[in-house]
């Protein structure tokens, strides 16, 4: 069935589809729409899920890997302030090791308030040990929505699903979705206990000492290598069951390609204007489309890059101090490679402002131009 | 209400201090609840007392969850074990003061609000026990901890927890007090019967926080109340006032003599705590007054 669905009621349809049985949320633009969409399928009783209409973010988060512990598949979504206000529990949800599934929609972090598009506010929260990945359009935040719980519940690790404010959140396209036999045949049933069984009564996420907590560690970086295999895993087999196919990056015309132009999220699809015509005008340039973040997919990415010249990265997002967070991510995955490209990290579009093909086709010329980067952190689209 | 210790769902072995309030608390709590019981404990000296992984001290489950979380986890397991057809088992919410008067009172707030279908007691041990004895908005006027010294002692009288949980009109609000056992565990039996957020705060003396010597806890915590300190009685639906143990009204000077905390105190300051105290309990006595007023109100 296809309808004309903004990003937000994709990602609702998503969660309907999954089965989900337990939602928190809190309001935040422009990820409110979300949990209104889940609000009226709970009310109308087509999707059986207890709704807590929390507080805050942070009591989302908590009552949400509370149920996830409790055994039953649990959602919420936010933005910016929203998920900064919840860290510290982002770490529990991983260090419990608990499946949870978030769509957070990518917000400028205040001060000042800004609710447009910037990824600043996930890629803050790098280090939490979610798995994250970033899409493009209205199909792929339903697709991936639907991915994250297979994925989730195959790494016992949470996910989070990342999409640009208003330029997929609120803005409408078609969206095919998928039966809900055809969604249950595909997607595994929840298979995880409660795990607060009084038949069986345990004690969770206590006091641990110095000579285990490590390999509690060790093993939730285990088990984020293993995910990439997972990610892929879930793309092919999402893609025979319904005929669309994701990874943990997406390639187009980078064989032969001197250099590689880098994006993420919407900003893929001016680029992928840019690079046709600058095909089409003999140019031998290759994008890169980087779904997932977390894990970072480093052998896929370096297979890639590896043997170019040049590699342009285009981050709507920066850590201050350094700069744009995938360039240096790429920075780091390919730093032993003796073939190395040149990298270019160039910010722009930060707090929603627009990355056009003009601005995408002038970071390309620019970089295509030089022999290497003046520094670190190139920008693009500043004011003077 | 007697048992044997094989019954007991707390075991020996438990990390807890000699003569910890808390510690009874959770075990007069869990005799009343039997074990179809879930119990939340966020961070506070109950992260220690249940054990070190892989151990436990409780015999029934234990999610440990952040801090600042005790309402908003509770109401998690709930809504999800509600969702599994788990209604019969009891949630249980365990915290200290600070996680409930201070950092939890968020979420803590939206669970009575929602009126979430828990248990939620509050072992008060008037301090941050568990990161040496810090004062929290618990701690009691002039007592000394390690962050209001005695130069320079807790300011300002003691939140009125009961009173804020009163304001959101949760169906059951009590106080409780070690030294009567009987009374704790029929009021947690009670709130078992009640529908809805209850709330027992549970005054919980604490021995090297209380600078007591541990064989006098009981006999400290029996003061409090006997010197109106800490009256024990119950609110229902937010309104009507139930006084269940009648004080013998002993000079709160007794009460505060016995602990190193208070040691400090001079004569005025005692004064200026009693004539607080004498307030406070009219006001409680009034507010009894005014429940037995529209209880016999013509319909
Ligand atoms: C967000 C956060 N801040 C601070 C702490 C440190 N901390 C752990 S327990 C505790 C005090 C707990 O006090 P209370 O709730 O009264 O319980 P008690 O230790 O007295 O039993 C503090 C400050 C923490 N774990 N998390
Ligand atoms: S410090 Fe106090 S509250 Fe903590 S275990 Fe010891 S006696 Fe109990
Ligand atoms: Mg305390």
């Amino acid at each position: 069935m296809k309808k004309v669905l903004m990003g937000n009621h994709a990602a609702s349809w998503a969660v309907k589809l999954a089965d989900v049985k337990m939602i928190a949320a809190y309001p935040i633009t422009p990820q409110t729409q979300i949990v209104e969409e889940l609000s009226e399928m709970c009310g109308s009783g087509e999707l059986k899920a207890k709704f807590l209409k929390v507080e805050s973010e942070h009591s989302a988060m908590a009552s949400c890997i509370a149920a996830s512990s409790a055994g039953v598949r649990a959602f919420t979504a936010t933005s910016a302030n929203g998920l900064a206000l919840m860290h510290e529990l982002l770490h529990w949800a991983s260090g419990a090791r608990l499946p949870l599934v978030m769509v957070n929609v990518n917000r400028a972090m205040a001060p000042g308030w800004n609710i447009w598009a910037d990824q600043s506010d996930s890629l803050s929260q790098r280090d939490t040990g979610w798995l994250q990945l970033y899409v493009e359009d209205n199909q792929e935040v339903l697709d991936t929505v639907l991915q994250a719980y297979y994925i989730a519940e195959k790494v016992n690790l949470p996910v989070m699903v990342c999409y640009d404010a208003f330029f997929l959140s609120h803005t409408y396209e078609a969206v095919d979705i998928p039966e809900k036999q055809a969604v249950q045949d595909w997607l595994p049933p929840h298979a995880r206990e409660n795990i607060l069984n009084t038949k069986d009564p345990r004690a969770f996420n206590g006091l641990v000492m110095p000579d285990v907590y490590m390999e509690m560690r060790y093993k939730l970086q285990q088990a984020h290598e293993e995910a990439v295999a997972v990610v892929k895993e879930a793309g092919e087999s999402f893609a025979k069951a319904f005929d669309r196919s994701y990874s943990t990056i997406e390639t187009v015309y980078c064989d032969d390609a001197e250099t590689v132009l880098v994006t993420s999220s919407s900003t893929t699809s001016p680029a992928r204007l840019v690079v046709e015509a600058l095909r089409e005008k003999g140019m031998k340039i290759g994008l890169m489309k980087v779904r997932l973040f977390r894990p970072f997919p480093v052998d896929d990415i370096c297979q890639v890059l590896s043997g170019k010249k040049k590699v342009v990265v285009i981050d709507r997002n920066i850590s201050f101090g350094k700069g744009g967070i995938f360039a240096d991510e790429i920075r780091g995955a390919i730093a032993n490679d003796p073939q190395a490209p040149i990298i270019f990290g160039y910010i722009t579009g930060l707090g929603g402002r627009d990355i056009t093909p003009e601005l995408v086709e002038d970071i390309v010329m620019e970089a295509e131009k030089n022999e290497r980067p003046e520094r670190l952190a190139l920008w693009k689209g500043l004011k003077s | 209400m007697r048992m044997k210790a094989s019954e007991e769902l707390i075991t020996s072995g438990h990390l807890a201090c000699q003569g910890c309030g808390g510690t009874m608390v959770m075990r007069h709590a869990l005799r009343a609840l039997g074990d179809n019981t879930v119990v939340v404990i966020p961070a506070c000296c109950w992260t220690i007392i249940a054990g070190q992984f892989p151990y436990s001290s409780l015999r029934v489950p234990i999610l440990h969850t952040a801090f600042e979380t005790a309402g908003a986890a509770a109401s998690g397991v709930r809504a999800a074990l509600d969702i599994q057809g788990k209604e019969d088992t009891n949630v249980l919410a365990f915290a200290g003061d600070g996680g409930t008067f201070d950092i939890g009172l968020q979420s803590l707030s939206g669970a009575a609000e929602r009126n979430e279908d828990i248990i939620y007691i509050c072992y008060d041990n008037e301090a941050y026990m568990n990161t040496g004895i810090q004062r929290s908005s618990a701690t009691p006027e002039m007592a000394w901890t390690t962050t209001t010294p005695s130069t320079r002692p807790k300011s300002g009288p003691k939140k009125n927890m009961i009173q804020i949980l009163a304001a959101h009109k949760a169906p059951y609000c009590a106080t409780a007090n070690v030294a009567w056992p009987e009374d704790l565990t029929n009021k947690v039996k009670k709130a078992m019967t009640i529908r809805g957020t209850k709330f027992i705060h549970v005054l919980s003396p604490c021995p090297p926080g209380w600078k007591i010597s541990s064989e006098y806890s009981i006999e400290v915590a029996r003061l409090a109340t006997h010197c109106n300190v800490f009256p024990i009685y119950e609110v229902y639906d937010g309104e009507r006032y139930h006084i269940n143990i009648q004080p013998k009204n002993i000079p709160v000077t007794e009460y505060l003599k016995a602990q190193g905390r208070f040691r400090h105190l001079t004569d005025e300051e005692i004064e200026h705590i009693q004539k607080r105290v004498d307030y406070e309990w009219k006001i409680l006595l009034q507010r009894e007054m005014t429940d037995s007023y529209h209880m016999n109100m013509p319909a």
